[in-house]
């Protein structure tokens, strides 16, 4: 016994020197970012490897979209998955390590406000009636929904909401209370947005929000909660159609990659991203996210082309843009 | 004082018996409350997870669609984690507790050092994790690797087994270690041929039970960086990497990008298609086979061990 861990830790000192030499891992992909957009990149990664006859080796972690930023400017991944914006520090932290990037809008992401099935006086929610209910001024004070509208029953309402770290959580606040991160804190939240599913389709009294792919997944338990347009004044169900027509304001958002201006020069990145933009509208409707008009991949591979690097946003996120500004505009790094 | 009456000697003794039936009874109910847990929590996810259970699970990578979808990457990935965490924790973690339990001085210096040791113990995984990601992944550019996960886990499991070898090593009567010495044998001499074999089986105890504490282990994972996509496994020895021709060389798996099994449950966790909870509790349920074989082969080492063993 004695002799054999000698061996095991005679290995592990040879093992120790001799990776020195660090083995030709050239042909992987290195993605990390967003768990909202990591479904898309998930399936676009399996495609492309199959086609490739796995000669191109494709990575994806979900570190969340701060977190892979982080990794993204440290010159550590290929590309970024965001589902918002580079925020003016990360765009710093970028400039100041020399990475360029170039901003891709892949899809739509639309927050859905769901609520019970059994729920029959809840027809539509304006913006205001959902900041009286999530605002941080409702915390302890709002608890029935009489108090929010007069119309509805004296029954206690029941909240479940995405947890503070995620981008979900800073987008919702931001467009429905007005300021990133300012919420009630006196609500179920959980990161897991299978936690909030499971709990609005046991309370009658229970309304949410999460992304619509978990929706679109358990609309046989949810009834998705349909939101007045404030431009047009009319109620619009959440729905795939909608956010494509641009009815569903303001839960919806473009989500990105980033895909640093350097690896594009790598044949296997420009492969894997030319791979993502031609299939981007058959493999998100896929896993259930809405698809950007055609016209947007095209505009995204064309920048890739002539080199336009840097963020049209400016550091800072925007409620209710539409993908088609978002090509027209100028990027800046 | 009266002597009591054979009377009253019955009913004493019968008071005692009720009571020791009492307790009989309570222990039994709670020994089964434990057991019915790890039961219910097994077999509700064999049956969740049944339909999955097949050959493919295990040979094929994860994927979008939940039943095509496998564990291959993160079975292979947490084997090979698991195999540089022993090969880091066991060399380590038994020549410090020989060396604190046959030679350090009894001092107020080992006194703090095991006091620490014992206390590391309890340090939260992500705490491990969050050092390593300093250590390993930048100052010495392991990078996201095998590597990177193995020795933060071993990190992890060093005290555990650092306590079970100084626990073995104290049962050894001492004069074991007293002949050995008398016949003129050095300390070293002592150890290599009767302290070490004779403390074995226990050393093997600890080293297991910290492998399944770390087997589980997926903070500190996610911190370092593990992936949570990857549809290929590290580089087999000498296996051609498909770069101009050349191979892997022996030790190149170390260096790989990898996924383990709690991460690849978690992930299937949180999908919304409620079909991936099927291959999470699959995939659950191979876990803990996983952690009852290697549970299973320390026992039976452990116990042809114990039989070579003739004081």
């Amino acid at each position: 016994m004695f002799k054999q861990s000698k061996i095991v830790s005679a290995l592990a000192v040879a093992g120790l020197t001799l990776f020195g030499a660090q083995a030709a891992y050239a042909q992987i992909v290195k993605i990390d970012g967003s768990s909202t957009v990591y479904p898309i990149t998930e399936a676009v990664a399996e495609d492309f490897q199959k086609a490739k006859k796995n000669a191109i080796k494709v990575t994806v972690g979900i570190s969340g979209t701060g977190g892979g930023f982080k990794k993204f400017c440290r010159d550590e991944t290929d590309l970024q998955n965001a589902s918002r914006p580079i925020t003016a520090k990360e765009m710093a932290d970028c400039k100041a390590a020399g990475v360029e990037y170039i901003e891709m809008p892949i899809a739509y992401d639309a927050l859905t406000v769901v609520i019970n099935p059994k729920n029959t006086f809840l027809k539509q929610a304006t913006v205001e009636e959902l900041k009286k209910m999530w605002e941080p001024a409702a915390q302890g004070t709002i608890t029935k929904w009489n108090q929010v509208n007069p119309a509805w029953p004296d029954a206690p309402i029941k909240l479940f909401g995405a947890g503070a770290d995620s981008g979900t959580f800073e987008y919702f606040t931001e467009a429905i209370v007005g300021k990133a991160k300012s919420s009630r804190g006196d609500y179920t939240a959980s990161e897991d947005d299978n936690v909030l599913v499971q709990g609005v389709s046991r309370d009658i009294n229970g309304i949410g929000y999460f992304g619509y792919a978990y929706y679109a997944e358990n609309m046989a338990r949810l009834k998705g909660l349909p939101i007045v347009n404030p431009k047009t004044g009319k109620a619009v169900e959440p729905s795939g159609a909608n956010v494509e027509n641009g009815s569903y304001v303001p839960l919806s958002r473009p989500i990105f990659v980033y895909v640093k201006a350097k690896s594009m020069q790598k044949p296997e990145v420009r492969e894997f991203v030319e791979f993502y933009m031609k299939n981007a509208d058959k493999l998100i409707r896929e896993v259930k996210y809405v698809p950007l008009p055609k016209a947007a991949y095209e505009g995204n591979l064309k920048h890739a082309k002539e080199g336009k690097v840097g963020t049209v946003f400016g550091g800072h996120n925007e409620v209710g843009i539409t993908v088609e500004e978002i090509l027209k505009r100028e990027a800046k790094m | 004082m009266q002597p009591m009456t054979t009377e009253q000697i019955r009913v004493l003794i019968a008071r005692g018996k009720l009571k020791d039936t009492l307790f009989q009874g309570l222990g039994i109910i709670c020994l089964s409350i434990g057991l019915l847990v790890i039961f219910l929590l097994v077999g509700d996810m064999l049956m969740r997870g049944l339909d999955r259970l097949n050959i493919e699970f295990f040979t094929e990578f994860a994927s979008r669609r939940a039943s095509q979808s496998g564990i291959l990457s993160a079975w292979v990935g947490t084997l090979l984690v698991m195999l540089v965490t022993a090969a880091a924790a066991v060399p380590l973690g038994v020549a410090a507790g020989i060396y604190l339990e046959e030679y350090a001085k009894r001092n107020w210096i080992t006194d703090i050092i095991e006091i620490n040791i014992t206390n590391l113990a309890a340090v939260p995984s992500i705490v491990y994790g969050l050092l390593a990601l300093g250590i390993f992944v930048y100052t010495f550019g392991f990078g996201q690797s095998i590597l990177s996960a193995g020795l933060t886990l071993a990190l992890l499991i060093l005290p555990i087994v650092i306590v079970a070898t100084r626990e073995a090593i104290r049962s050894i009567p001492a004069m074991i270690r007293e002949g050995s010495m008398a016949v003129g044998a050095t300390r070293w001499q002592t150890c290599r041929y009767h302290i070490i074999p004779y403390a074995m089986p226990g050393i093997l105890t600890g080293v297991i039970i910290g492998l399944a504490r770390a087997i589980g282990e997926t903070a500190p994972i996610i911190t370092i960086g593990a992936l949570t996509f990857i549809a290929f496994l590290p580089p087999a020895p000498f296996s051609a990497t498909g770069v101009d021709g050349a191979s892997a060389g022996l030790f190149d798996w170390v260096m790989s990008p990898f996924t383990v099994m709690p991460i690849q449950i978690f992930n299937w966790t949180s999908r919304p298609d409620p079909a991936f909870e099927v291959n999470a509790a699959a995939a659950g349920f191979v876990l803990m086979g996983m952690v009852l074989t290697m549970n299973a082969i320390a026992i039976y080492l452990r116990y042809r061990m114990r039989k070579n063993i003739k004081w």
